[in-house]
């Protein structure tokens, strides 16, 4: 009894002791963390996308506190976040414009193939035996690497070609980056047409294999009054800060492949 | 306590009886935290500040509880008070006072709590009857042994990631291989006596 008695005594009052000793310590050598911090990290977006440069949400939280990088420095989080970090920064609204990826190829299943390629389900491995299996080499192989790389659900596969959804997308770029072809485009939300095709070849080569593909035939870039679309490689291409978003050129591409960026 | 043999003792823990290699102690921040260089000498750093600073505390608690009311049974429970209490403790201060060696420690710290070799170094003190300076140069050096050898058993590892070996052995397997390998070199250290 004496024994057992002993035992609980000393073995409790050592527990006691630290016990105290830790709610003490807690209290004295209490850190003030930057509630701020906090505050942001809880409105980040969460996903740890990385697409900001940091190693994540909290990493980039911490860098905006410390002034390395401006509130619009996540990609993801759009106007909204901007503004909610600016506010509790007590800074100047930083505002940049929202950015989406667009997939630069309507072709698909359109698109002749040189042979059946029945390899990986992977964009990346069907693009490195013997040049990819679509006759064109800028064609989306539709195997959806994007799709994996995309951590937001945006992008789906129709008619063999990668489609962006609009709503979803938040510009972050990792689509873009994955693409074995580099054929996904990052544009800004509010630009309304979009040459659909990435092809480089010359025009004749271009219609023999594919029936959305562009042929560089200039009749766009005639059409422009704005000067925003330029022709090169045999590829025309938009240019964003120029284009006012009449859509005069869609009616003249023989092709149809200036398109409302929206619907495609 | 003359010099010869402290440097008899630093010797033991260091190489002859190795916690990781020949105790087979700690083994579990071994295979876990020793993916990279970097933050498996963060880790062997943190191992053997927190051996230091539990040798010292758990000889006092031994020696002024323990012994004094004749509870040495109680020995494990009353050492695993004290370590978790202790490390909580020094996470804190280092938190407070010097934010460096915490950001550089980080989440080390807390993981050592429960850790076997912590405890151990803490109970092979009472069992060699080594005194109050004995405790923590015995308990700096099995720390500095476990550094060594998370840090040898990490360059190893890093050097695995770019070698040719059977697909699936990938991971553990080979991890497990590698140290089997280095344990047996340490064995070479086994009746080592240098006076």
């Amino acid at each position: 009894m004496n024994n057992i008695l002993a035992a609980t005594i000393a073995l409790g009052s050592i527990g006691l002791v630290l016990g105290i000793l830790l709610a003490v310590a807690s209290k004295v050598l209490a850190i003030e963390t930057d509630e701020r911090l906090e505050k942001i990290s809880e409105i980040l977006p969460g996903a740890n996308c990385g697409a900001c440069g940091f190693a994540g949400c909290n990493a980039f939280a911490s860098a905006v506190i410390n002034g390395d990088v401006s509130p619009s420095g996540c990609p993801v989080g759009g106007e909204q976040l901007i503004n909610q970090i600016s506010e509790i920064l007590g800074v100047a609204v930083d505002t940049r414009k929202k950015v989406v990826a667009h997939v630069n190829c309507s072709g698909g299943d359109a698109i002749l193939r040189r042979f059946q390629y029945v390899g990986v389900e992977s964009c990346y491995a069907a693009a490195r035996v013997g040049g990819g299996p679509t006759e064109c080499t800028f064609a989306c192989l539709g195997f959806g690497d994007c799709i994996k790389a995309c951590g937001f659900g945006a992008i789906r596969i129709e008619r063999g070609h990668a489609v962006v959804d609009r709503e979803k997308c938040t510009g972050c770029g990792l689509c873009a980056g994955a693409c074995p072809r580099k054929i996904i485009e990052i544009i800004p939300e509010e630009s309304v047409y979009s040459v659909s095709c990435s092809s480089r070849d010359r025009g004749n080569i271009t219609r023999t294999v594919c029936d959305y593909g562009c042929i560089g035939c200039l009749l766009c870039v005639k059409k422009c009054a704005h000067e925003a679309i330029i022709v090169k490689d045999n590829l025309a291409r938009i240019d964003y800060s120029l284009c006012v978003g009449c859509g005069d050129c869609v009616s003249v591409c023989p092709r149809g492949i200036i398109r409302v960026a929206k619907e495609v | 306590m003359t010099f010869t043999d402290i440097l008899r003792l630093s010797l033991t823990a260091v190489l002859i009886e190795n916690f990781i290699f020949i105790k087979f102690l700690g083994i579990c921040p071994f295979l876990g935290v020793s993916k990279k260089v970097n933050t498996a000498a963060g880790m062997g750093m943190a191992v053997v500040f927190v051996m230091g600073v539990a040798s010292a505390c758990c000889y006092a608690v031994n020696e002024f509880i323990l012994v004094r009311f004749g509870l040495e049974y109680m020995r494990t429970l009353a050492f695993i008070l004290v370590i978790a209490a202790l490390v909580q403790l020094v996470e804190m201060f280092l938190q407070k006072s010097v934010p460096a060696l915490y950001q550089a420690l980080g989440i080390y710290l807390p993981l050592i709590t429960t850790n076997c070799a912590v405890l151990g170094v803490a109970i092979l003190n009472v069992e060699n009857n080594l005194n109050f300076i004995g405790s923590v140069i015995y308990g700096v050096m099995a720390g500095v042994g476990f550094m060594l050898a998370i840090t040898m058993f990490a360059s190893v590892r890093e050097r695995l990631e770019f070698s040719d070996y059977p697909k699936c052995f990938d991971g553990f397997p080979i991890a497990l291989i590698t140290a089997a390998l280095l344990s047996m070199a340490f064995m070479g250290f086994q009746g080592l006596h240098v006076w």
